[in-house]
């Protein structure tokens, strides 16, 4: 136990410290909230087929009001035969996917085999339960190993489902009256690329978040095909200008030179004796 | 006999005036607003849950299996925060096989329940579980016990927990008596969920329905449409 005159070094990692007084508080005053996990712009799904699994993603990623991205990545590479869409905080998804990468290709040079998906939900909901809703990332994992074709979702507190389609983010609800519309067990592989691709039609074409191009990921047995974008954006504008002036586009009229009067101050340095 | 069961405000405090943009459901923490129960028999337990996993006021799976095994003739039904009785329940499963392993012995009912009770009490403060530990074991054949929000830890011939539970005490009540056969529990259970599930938003789905004996685990699964209709509609 640290003495509380003692001045301690924060540890690295998030606190927790403030967590019972910012429950107190929500509970007294009305309409003060804590910061919960952002669920911003983003249509993700998933579903198992008969050969596999297929991911499909929107490519906006948004900052406020603004596009920030307007191709974004957003199907991420976990294993070669496991793939991650990943909804909520850009900068949470990414790095918790590239962390759960890394681990299980350490697994992998370690025990030489491929990697089973239930590891890399098991390590994913460890992580992010331990963060208890902190790290803001809501994410669809599918991958096809020697046990079969499996699709899972991990949400930012670290719960975990196990579906055989589902669709994330805000364009989620429109994604998923398709999916459940269409869905059937065992489908054939274009069939179900046909499907994933009219879900993620439906949240960039309801939802403000989501839009843009629409990425593919197909995993099976034989490999990995990850189709981006598998459809463009009809809305796509080119720029009829070119924006860049050349010198002397503005003409000078008058041109006049004032100089400036410098004080020049006297200085001299003192050394001080130190006693 | 179960401790008053504050359950988790599916509901409650989401109108706010900031929330028009984003919709409340996106960020509430998944819950399992649900309806638990547990039977005991003689010769074993009949457990059984209904489906329902919700976020906010969005269903986040319709067809969620609360019906978690711990050992191989122990199970426990999970209410609560969605997070926290899965972090639970993989604790749990993973002390109660150690613990198994060193005593070369299937462990007894009691020991998973006093697992339980030991997580849920000491991190009582940041929980929002409620469990149902039910099982088999040489010892006292079937048993239930009841590990509400808080952390108790209570054994009872017939248990029902979650937000659902509130609405079947009284058929719960009237309708146990002690001797019933495993048919007439899953009779009883099914009914119950059933129930339940009409009345509590936070309910629904499919019911799921175990039994657990000397013999092993037999699941089976009652969908939407099979379900037994009650004359009030």
């Amino acid at each position: 136990m640290a003495l509380a005159n003692v001045l301690e070094i924060p540890a690295a990692g998030f606190s927790f410290e403030n967590a019972p007084r910012n429950a107190a508080l929500e509970g007294l005053l009305d309409g003060v909230q804590t910061p919960k996990p952002l669920k911003t712009g983003t249509t993700i799904a998933g579903l198992v087929f008969k050969d596999g699994v297929v991911l499909g993603a929107d490519t906006r990623a948004t900052s406020g009001e603004v596009v920030a991205d307007k191709m974004c990545a957003k199907i991420h590479y976990i294993s070669p035969n496991i793939y991650c869409c990943g909804a909520g905080t850009a900068a949470d998804t990414e790095k918790t996917t590239d962390l759960l990468s890394s681990n299980l290709a350490i697994f992998s040079l370690n025990s030489g085999r491929n990697p089973r998906v239930v590891m890399a939900v098991n390590i994913l909901q460890d992580m992010l339960y331990r963060y208890h809703g902190q790290i803001g990332a809501s994410l669809i994992l599918g991958g096809v190993d020697c046990t079969g074709n499996h699709l899972y979702t991990v949400g930012p507190y670290g719960s975990v489902n196990k579906v055989p389609y589902l669709a994330m983010g805000s364009g989620d609800l429109a994604a998923l009256g398709i999916l459940e519309d269409g869905f059937k067990p065992d489908l054939e592989l274009e069939e179900a690329k046909e499907l994933v691709r009219a879900s993620i039609h439906a949240g960039i074409m309801s939802d403000l978040g989501s839009g843009n191009n629409i990425d593919i990921c197909v995993i099976t047995r034989k490999g990995v095909d990850y189709i981006r974008p598998y459809q463009e954006s009809q809305y796509k504008d080119s720029r009829k200008l070119k924006y860049k002036y050349r010198p002397g586009t503005t003409p000078i009229l008058t041109e006049k030179v004032v100089p400036l009067k410098l004080e020049v101050v006297h200085e001299t340095v003192q050394q001080m004796d130190s006693a | 006999m179960a401790a008053a069961t504050s359950m988790m405000p599916v509901f409650g405090h989401q109108i706010s005036p900031k929330n028009d943009l984003v919709p409340d459901w996106t960020r509430q923490e998944v819950s399992t607003g649900t309806t638990i129960m547990a039977v005991e028999y003689d010769g074993g337990v009949v457990i059984g849950a209904d489906s329902r996993t919700t976020t906010g006021a969005y269903i986040a799976n319709r067809v969620t299996d609360k019906l978690t095994p711990i050992h191989d003739r122990i199970f426990c039904c999970r209410s609560g925060s969605a997070a926290d009785t899965q972090a639970i329940a993989d604790v749990v499963t993973y002390q109660l096989g150690f613990h198994s392993i060193e005593l070369d012995e299937p462990p007894l009912v009691e020991t998973a329940a006093n697992l339980f009770k030991a997580s849920c009490y000491r991190y009582r403060e940041e929980l929002m579980a409620g469990i149902l530990v039910a099982g088999w074991d040489r010892r006292k054949a079937g048993q239930v016990y009841c590990v509400p929000i808080g952390g108790m830890l209570v054994r009872q011939p017939v248990a029902v927990g979650g937000s659902g539970s509130s609405y079947i005490y009284g058929f719960m009540d009237s309708n146990y008596k002690p001797g019933m056969s495993k048919e007439q529990c899953l009779e009883l259970t099914s009914a119950a969920l059933t129930l339940a599930m009409e009345r509590d938003g936070s309910s629904g789905g499919v019911v799921r329905l175990a039994s657990i004996s000397e013999d092993g685990v037999e699941r089976r699964v009652i969908l939407g449409n099979q379900l037994t209709k009650f004359s009030t509609h």
